[in-house]
């Protein structure tokens, strides 16, 4: 039933798409129409899959690096005071500072290659994961403390065991959103410097005029992107299969 | 392994006092220079209004609250909370955790060896045999609270301090619990804080009432035969009618 329905949503898109074209008569390199973008995306898919495969490297690793210091900087807070104090208010202040502001920065210290566009992945990352792990982390029911603490628990013992594993339904939504984000960063850094990748590529066959190009790459990036987060999504519920779900029996 | 085998493992219970315990909460002091003695092997029940102090006492000896003024506290150790086991209302179950791991949840957390064994057979002993590698989201409440005391006496410590324990269960899963309750903490020094008179009846070797501001304590007779007392018996009955007007009788603080 979910394919069934999943077929349909793309079918109506795309059906909407060519009447769109059809209605407005746009010329093809404005709005190319879908059996022209999938010629396209026939023809180029070679190229297209192989920048693919780098900005799905540069979304990996982002998302890697974005969750691994997420996590940490989540526990760190939690645990120290200081660091609450200190650090929380730089963390909020840096979400204000517009990530694609960042952008030319990062490439100009970080070069062409995929460094750049890997730390404005892990950047555009980090924020959601911190602070859903962070309330995660401080809203752990106050009722297990006090039985661990009845029970001789360490300080670490009542982290790992009980505040780690309380909060991963929260690390969880953060991870989520996420991987939603993580094709932004990757893409925006592409734009800004790069000589490979689905947004260098998008740059590219805008500026020679190959419309229907542009589009085959962008449909390539959200398929990826949707399969990503999907794919995340499964492994997720997999791993903590005690989450409350109030909508799975739809 | 059978039910018996459990009683006859150490943690010797003993005698455990309070003297001088004070308890503030803001402004308003709950308790001042309280003394409390529970006898070694013999279940105490606490009863009293809201708000008087009755769980906050039990926290005080569970070392979930800071002492505030100097206390003299013999028992297992020469500290509150070291060597106690704690129940709550909620049965404070893991959810990522199976029955049997929850149960196994003290020495999880101390880094310590599990006896899986007597887990199980404790698991057993509270009638959940068959429901060990279960989660708590697919137990009843009952059946959540039974793995809750397996939990408890899994700890075996000499002092065992209960919280409403029984008190968001439905009245006849609660009955059963309290006869389990009675019987597998037999030899155990057990202070019980509850609001239903008849649980008191039933089960307790001592009653405290806990009133006034700051509170105090008064023993209340209870019915002459052990517990877990038959709740329709003629005794019982009476004894809860007793304590109804005795608690009836308190005005409330506030």
């Amino acid at each position: 039933m979910r394919w069934v329905r999943g077929i349909v949503i793309v079918a109506a898109l795309l059906l909407l798409w060519q009447i769109i074209v059809w209605i407005t008569g746009a010329p093809h390199f404005i709005l190319p129409g879908p059996v022209r973008v999938a010629v396209a995306w026939w023809v180029h898919h070679p190229a297209l899959f192989h920048h693919a495969s780098i900005t799905l490297l540069e979304i990996g690793l982002g998302l890697f690096f974005g969750v691994l210091l997420g996590c940490l900087s989540a526990v760190v807070l939690a645990y120290s005071r200081p660091a609450r104090l200190w650090l929380m208010p730089v963390l909020v202040a840096s979400q204000a500072v517009p990530v694609f502001a960042i952008a030319p920065i990062l490439v100009l210290w970080l070069g062409y290659g995929i460094a750049s566009k890997v730390a404005m992945a892990t950047l555009i990352i980090y924020f959601p994961v911190v602070a859903s792990f962070f309330d995660g982390l401080r809203r752990t029911e106050p009722n297990w403390i006090d039985l661990a603490r009845t029970m001789q628990a360490s300080p670490w013992a009542i982290l790992r065991h009980i505040r780690i594993p309380a909060a991963l339904p929260s690390l969880a939504s953060g991870i989520r959103v996420a991987a939603a984000v993580a094709p932004i960063g990757a893409v925006v850094g592409e734009w800004v410097g790069a000589s490979a990748g689905l947004g260098y590529m998008m740059m590219h066959a805008n500026g020679r005029m190959q419309i229907d190009l542009m589009f085959a790459a962008l449909l390539t990036l959200a398929v990826f992107a949707i399969t990503i987060y999907f794919l995340l999504d499964v492994i997720l519920r997999h791993m903590i299969p005690w989450q409350p779900d109030a909508l799975s029996n739809d | 392994m059978s039910l018996t085998d459990f009683r006859n493992q150490p943690a010797a219970s003993q005698n455990v006092s309070l003297h001088g315990a004070t308890l503030r909460y803001g402004s308003a002091l709950l308790f001042e220079n309280l003394t409390l003695n529970l006898l070694a092997g013999q279940t105490t029940c606490l009863l009293g209004p809201s708000g008087v102090g009755k769980s906050s006492l039990l926290r005080l000896i569970a070392g979930l609250e800071p002492l505030t003024a100097p206390t003299i506290f013999t028992g297992p150790e020469d500290t509150p909370g070291k060597n106690i086991a704690y129940m709550a209302q909620q049965d404070l179950l893991l959810p990522w955790l199976s029955a049997l791991e929850n149960v196994l949840l003290g020495s999880r957390l101390r880094g310590g060896p599990a006896d899986r064994m007597r887990a199980l057979g404790l698991l057993e002993s509270v009638g959940l045999a068959g429901h060990e590698t279960v989660r708590p989201a697919k137990l009843s409440g009952g059946m959540r609270q039974r793995v809750a005391l397996a939990r408890t006496l899994m700890e075996d410590r000499p002092l065992v301090l209960m919280d409403e324990p029984f008190s968001s269960l439905d009245a006849i899963t609660r009955m059963n619990l309290q006869d389990l309750a009675a019987d597998l903490l037999r030899d155990k020094t057990v202070l019980v804080v509850t609001h239903d008179p008849m649980e008191a009846v039933r089960i307790a070797d001592r009653i405290l009432i806990m009133q006034g501001q700051p509170a105090e304590l008064r023993e209340v007779p209870v019915a002459p035969n052990p517990p877990p007392r038959d709740p329709a018996s003629r005794a019982v009955l009476d004894a809860q009618g007793d304590l109804l007007r005795e608690l009836a009788a308190i005005e409330v603080p506030g």
